[in-house]
């Protein structure tokens, strides 16, 4: 077997046991899936006039148009989960198993993102199943979807990479855990629960440079118009920016990490 | 050839000097008993040889390969149980071995086998499917040890395996590391327990802060140390009286506590009359009185002035103090 091959099924290992450890623990599992259902099932039952606002994007309702914003919720916090679980793994000291074994350094994390990609594409698709269910068409067909779902899932990678980072760096659950409301101020300054353009001044300005507003944009997209290849692309180096901060900081808090042992 | 070298090995973090120039040679099939008590740089030590952590100073070696340069060789020949068994409590016995095969690269099939061999081993085949977390401490010692021998390492590092386990538990790990060197692998055990180091070591190095002390066979240890003493606990009377009468008849050493007295003594149970006879002429009365022949504790109070079992819990651990 080949070198990469091993990787490859090191990282396969890896994430698999990432997916079941959330499953397994109901802390970790809540945040990815309940809280963001239960908030768009408030929102879309609380604030569904919201549609008819001057400036609202022409939507089929506003379920439809809370889709990607629930996908980038949901996505968001898999990402603070996945740093929350590595974290605890440092602590109880698992992670000295898979130092003291001869794998390269990098599987670990890969393997820790391949678990929170899937839990991303597992969201991504509850979500669009939720919407069909309840009535809210994918105005982009099944090309549509599946771009959503890929969108979804490579951005629920790239911000894990920044989740496992923070939790190699400090090796502390509590402090990613800290970052809970951080990760919601983000969102909430993004265009995720509110179009852009009926925001106030300075959310407006900051939401339109957030990166997670062009991802968004990218996801809710081919729900409610059909597919943008302008959209699309901003979405695309949207998340390839935020892959590079998390390639960058997880390296060198894994250098960090090897280094203090 | 020797398993283990190594010169003048250093751990510093930030001030504090964790480990100050330990030299070691560990030989092919021994167990090597690495004897200490909290925070004297074992696990520090332990820590190092298994690439966990990078050294400060000097150098070592483990398989033939240097622990710096060519770490994931000395990786794919070790293996490793560390303290208190850093495990999963929401993974199941059986898939714990599994990814471990898997993190050593054994193709699926083999380490099932391999699994299915070393659960059947350490007699956790019952209970191979329940989540970890569900599992008794000797338990999870049986499953950290099965796991560390899925690749089947020429070297064995076992970090205090048996801290905190109850003696029935200790003593089927016992049975174990002694199968496993029989079979042929290396054995670097660090443990805080005077008992494990005597019974399974070859050979024992004496580590405190930072520092070997003293390094060779239990027994050449011991011998080194001498004649036997009288251990006393009084009932009655002046402590400070009954160490002066105490020292007219042989040394004193260190006290275990504010109502026991070490005496060394030349002529072993010869003196124990001489003993009694000076406390009573003197009105104190002695509760119990028993000649004890050296032990490693012995040794340990020889080189460093202080107990080792005493100590437990007392020093601080200097393990995870950031660089």
């Amino acid at each position: 077997m080949s070198d990469l091959a091993k990787n490859l099924r090191v990282v396969k290992a890896l994430g698999l046991r990432s997916v079941k450890q959330t499953f397994r623990r109901p802390q970790l599992m809540a945040p990815i899936l309940v809280f963001p259902t239960l908030l768009l099932a408030i929102q879309t039952g609380g604030a569904g006039g919201a549609v008819n606002l001057p400036g609202f994007p022409p939507v089929h309702s506003f379920l439809q148009f809370m889709l990607a914003g629930a996908m980038m919720q949901s996505l968001m916090l898999a990402g603070n989960s996945g740093g929350i679980a590595l974290a605890v793994d440092i602590e109880m000291g698992f992670t000295d198993r898979l130092f003291a074994a001869p794998i390269p350094r990098y599987t670990i994390v890969l393997g820790r993102l391949a678990g929170t990609a899937t839990l991303g594409l597992l969201s991504a698709l509850w979500f669009l199943v939720i919407g069909l269910a309840f009535g809210a068409p994918i105005e982009g067909g099944v090309l549509g979807a599946a771009i959503a779902v890929g969108l979804v899932t490579a951005t629920a990678m790239a911000v894990g990479g920044i989740g496992a980072a923070i939790a190699l760096r400090t090796g502390s659950a509590s402090v990613v855990q800290g970052l809970f409301p951080l990760v919601l101020v983000v969102l909430f300054l993004s265009s995720a629960f509110f179009p852009n353009a009926l925001m106030i001044q300075p959310a407006r300005e900051i939401a339109e440079y957030n990166p997670l507003s062009f991802v968004v944009e990218g996801v809710r997209g081919p729900i409610i118009s059909g597919v943008d290849a302008n959209e699309l692309l901003d979405a695309v180096l949207a998340i390839l920016g935020i892959v590079a901060l998390g390639l960058v900081l997880s390296a060198r808090a894994l250098r960090h990490r090897v280094r203090v042992g | 050839m020797p398993a283990i070298v190594v010169e003048q090995l250093e751990r510093a973090f930030d001030e504090v000097h964790a480990v100050r120039g330990v030299d070691l040679a560990v030989d092919e099939g021994e167990i090597y008993g690495f004897l200490g008590p909290n925070g004297a740089g074992k696990t520090t030590t332990v820590r190092m040889l298994t690439t966990l952590l990078l050294p400060t100073g000097g150098r070592a070696a483990v398989a033939s390969h240097d622990v710096v340069k060519e770490a994931r060789a000395v990786r794919a020949s070790i293996g490793v149980a560390l303290q208190e068994a850093a495990l999963d409590p929401l993974m199941t016995g059986r898939e714990l071995i599994r990814l471990q095969a898997t993190l050593q690269g054994l193709p699926n099939a083999e380490g099932k086998r391999r699994a299915d061999a070393l659960l059947e081993r350490v007699e956790l085949t019952e209970a191979a499917d329940r989540r970890v977390g569900t599992y008794s401490g000797g338990m999870r010692r049986r499953l950290d040890l099965a796991a560390a021998l899925v690749h089947e390492p020429r070297v064995l590092f076992l970090d205090e395996p048996t801290t905190g386990l109850d003696p029935v538990s200790r003593k089927t790990i016992w049975e174990e590391v002694r199968s496993l060197n029989d079979e042929g692998t290396t054995v670097f055990l660090t443990t805080q327990y005077l008992e494990e180091a005597d019974q399974l070591a070859d050979n024992v190095a004496i580590i405190d802060h930072g520092t070997i002390v003293a390094e060779g066979t239990p027994e050449a240890l011991k011998a080194q140390i001498g004649n036997p003493h009288i251990q006393l606990q009084l009932a009655e009377g002046s402590l400070a009286e009954a160490e002066e009468i105490c020292a007219r008849i042989g040394k004193l050493l260190p006290p275990r506590d504010a109502r026991t007295i070490l005496v060394e003594v030349e002529n072993g149970a010869g003196d124990i009359p001489k003993v009694v006879r000076a406390l009573d002429d003197a009105g104190i009365e002695v509760e119990s009185l028993e000649l004890v022949k050296p032990t490693l504790d012995d040794v340990f109070v020889a080189k460093t002035g202080h107990h080792l079992e005493k100590e437990k819990d007392e020093e601080p651990d200097l393990e995870g103090v950031e660089a």
